[in-house]
């Protein structure tokens, strides 16, 4: 299989759902991002590569103000969402999370059931008037992380005790029954067997119809199977963005094209 | 010899040997350190250990089994009309030990010489009134085979106590001589006294191990002693606490377990939410400023002596309670009150649980909390639904850490609810504990082999045992927690 492969590249909309503009933040006194100017597509899966450090997990930390939770950040410049700039004063980020919701490199479930982890958000936000419908919630979130048929009969066992794969896509389903309207996804497989990783990856190919999805991934195989646009961060800048497949085959910039054939990284 | 004399002794002799050991590996690598296969050091510390060690044993040794011989010597020439009973032989021997401390303490005043002592008898000689001028006061003129015998004890131990010496020091000189000839450039001194000190360090965990034996043992004796005295099936059932001096009591544990009981619980009830609610705010809102700040203000809690609560209790808490509540309601005018000291002993506890608390909330991965952050909860549901059910078994680990604490408490019920025995739900009246009783037990002028007296011990074994299985059930649930993070 040529991993290298570049996924199709029918973009179902050019709707920006996310833009950010000049956007800087800081820890501290570091300068951890520096004018950072991006469109995300709806329904779209967007990726963030570079190196480590290069501010590609922070920038996506912004989108959801997961930032606000480390005390030494700060933000500056505006991001919009749907046109709302999400840091204004008058947005409460308990609901923007809700909305933009996230998934995390290591699998994180609660050491709850398996049926309690995906009913939290559901619960915590009021989504349901009745118990059958949050059933619906739970069937419906779980069969859209392609784990319905692996969990379906012991909903009631910890989530913990899944295998590693399966945590993860508890992970993206537990963020999916908030009905999100973007999934933010920090190196989700980064903690994965070649085999789970292969499943998240098709998952994340099927959530698109739904949702516009941002993963930052050290993988470039692994953005150009799934994504349909990539942005490269480098020490804190956006070097490059555009279709995934012009950025991997024909880099303008050229610490991209360094980056993607490994001279720097 | 003293033994603090010996000891210096056995110190220098080894540290003698430590530079002897040291020189002599230098001298026979002829001066290259290099070509040693341990460094000097090593070749003197296994001269010192070699020398004090197996001298010290035998010093211990010694110091244990020496009054056992001389007792039972001495015993035997006690007459059964004197001691009649294992009690009487006990007192009697006791009697022994006094007297011959204050013939020393006579010697050492220059009131008589040794040769005169060993011509005194009581019939020529008011001894008790010899020994009252170098104060030691006797209860009664002594008998001449007490006396007889006080003598022996005498000489005994002054025999012993020189043979004490020649042995520590013949161990400490052959340990040297064994050690030292063997000192050459190939001996393994490094690893030779790594050994030494393993051993030494297996010793020492031992001897924690087997005080508490020791001290199980010496609890299931004397209970075992009480039960033959008083029936079982009285004490654990018994609801009245009524202890006499003449005989005839009634020892029931009843009203003592309740009063623990209560005390504790009301205890809990104050540490429990505010430790708890402290050690939330601490882990998860609290700048690092402020938590720097009161963190160890909140640990000092613990450090308060239990008597410096109890005069809180006696002289602030209980009077506030007594005036505000309970008499306005009614419900008594004491000032010592189970109430009282239940408060004061639950702000004792406080740090127990707020500490253990934070340190296990903060033990949990930051990446639950990001999870459910990511979702969309606030900080507080987030504690609420995520945090704390992740970390409620340690949490109960910690809070029965603290109720065993508080089970235990003496001085703040001493001082708080007084001493009177009550079965009562009204938590303003006074009422005592099981560690209270077994303190007024003791120390009373009852004789020692009544069962007054000894029910101390089966009250001390039953806390134990109570105080045992809640610790063992918080370990065990602390282990379990631990399990599922790491």
């Amino acid at each position: 299989m040529n991993d290298m492969r570049i996924a199709e590249r029918n973009v179902d909309t050019n709707e920006s759902k996310i833009s950010a503009r000049k956007v800087q933040v800081y820890y501290g006194t570091n300068h951890a991002l520096k004018d950072v100017d991006v469109d995300i597509l709806d329904k779209t899966v967007t990726a963030f590569i570079g190196p480590s450090g290069c501010g590609k997990s922070t920038f996506l930390r912004c989108l959801n103000r997961m930032n606000d939770t480390v005390a030494s950040a700060r933000v500056e410049g505006t991001i919009t969402l749907d046109g709302e700039n999400i840091y204004d004063a008058k947005v409460d980020p308990v609901q923007l999370r809700a909305k933009v919701g996230m998934v995390f490199q290591k699998p994180n479930p609660f050491p709850k059931s398996i049926y309690d982890n995906i009913a939290y958000g559901p619960k915590i936000h009021g989504l349901t008037r009745s118990k059958s419908e949050l059933d619906g919630i739970v069937e419906t979130s779980l069969k859209k992380a392609a784990l319905w048929n692996e969990v379906k009969d012991r909903l009631d066992s910890p989530g913990t005790g899944l295998s590693g794969g399966q945590q993860q896509r508890l992970c993206i389903a537990r963020a999916i029954a908030t009905q999100p309207e973007v999934l933010l996804m920090d190196e989700p497989c980064s903690a994965l067997d070649p085999i789970a990783t292969a499943q998240v990856e098709e998952l994340i190919d099927e959530l698109r119809s739904q949702f516009s999805v941002v993963i930052v991934t050290h993988s470039m195989q692994q953005a150009a199977r799934v994504s349909q646009r990539t942005a490269f961060f480098h020490l804190g800048n956006l070097v490059e963005y555009g279709e995934t497949g012009q950025i991997f085959t024909n880099p303008k910039d050229p610490r991209t094209e360094s980056y993607i054939t490994g001279r720097i990284g | 010899m003293s033994t603090g004399l010996i000891s210096l002794i056995v110190l220098g002799l080894a540290a003698v040997g430590f530079v002897l050991g040291r020189n002599r590996a230098i001298r026979d690598a002829g001066g290259d350190t290099r070509v040693l296969h341990s460094l000097p050091f090593f070749h003197g510390l296994v001269v010192f250990l070699a020398t004090a060690v197996p001298a010290f044993l035998v010093l211990i040794l010694w110091l244990i089994v020496q009054p056992m011989i001389v007792n039972s010597r001495v015993s035997g020439m006690i007459p059964a009309d004197v001691a009649p009973d294992a009690a009487a032989q006990t007192l009697a021997l006791s009697d022994v030990r006094r007297i011959s401390g204050g013939l020393d303490a006579a010697i050492d005043q220059d009131k008589i010489t040794p040769d005169e002592l060993e011509a005194m008898t009581t019939d020529a000689t008011d001894v008790r009134a010899l020994l009252g001028t170098v104060g030691v006061a006797l209860g009664s003129d002594v008998n001449p085979a007490v006396f007889e015998a006080a003598k022996a004890y005498r000489k005994l131990d002054a025999t012993g106590a020189i043979g004490r010496t020649i042995a520590v020091l013949a161990a400490a000189l052959l340990g040297f001589g064994i050690a030292f000839p063997r000192i050459n450039r190939d001996f393994r001194a490094r690893n030779a006294s790594e050994r030494f000190i393993t051993v030494t360090l297996f010793a020492a965990s031992t001897v924690a191990v087997l005080t508490t034996v020791g001290i199980i043992l010496s609890l299931v004796f004397e209970t075992f002693h009480f039960f033959t005295l008083y029936p079982a099936l009285d004490f654990f059932l018994g609801t009245v606490w009524n202890p006499q001096f003449r005989g005839g009591s009634e020892l029931g544990i009843l009203p003592l377990l309740w009063g623990t009981l209560y005390v504790s619980f009301i205890a809990l009830l104050v540490a429990v939410p505010v430790g708890l609610l402290s050690a939330i705010y601490l882990s998860e809102y609290a700048s690092r400023r402020v938590r720097t700040v009161v963190k160890p203000l909140i640990e000092i809690l613990a450090g308060i002596p239990t008597i410096v609560y109890g005069l809180f209790a006696l002289i602030t808490v209980g009077p506030i309670l007594r005036d505000y509540f309970a008499q306005p309601l009614n419900l008594g005018n004491s000032s010592s009150s189970v109430m009282t000291a239940g408060i004061v002993m639950g702000i004792m506890v406080i740090p127990f649980v707020s500490s253990l608390s934070d340190d296990i909330i903060n033990a949990v991965p930051q990446s639950l909390r990001d999870g459910s952050l990511g979702l969309g909860a606030t900080p507080s549901e987030t504690i609420r639904k995520v945090v704390l059910p992740a970390a409620l078994p340690g949490v109960v680990g910690a809070i029965l850490l603290a109720a065993s604490r508080a089970i235990g408490e003496t001085m703040i019920v001493v001082m708080g609810a007084g001493a009177a025995a009550k079965l009562s739900l009204n938590p303003f009246e006074a009422m005592t504990t099981i560690t209270v009783k077994i303190v007024s037990q003791l120390t009373g002028d009852t004789e020692f082999a009544s069962p007054e007296t000894l029910v101390a011990f089966a009250l001390g074994l039953t806390l134990f045992v109570v105080t045992l299985g809640l610790n063992i059930l918080a370990l065990y649930i602390v282990r379990k927690y631990r399990e599922q993070y790491e």
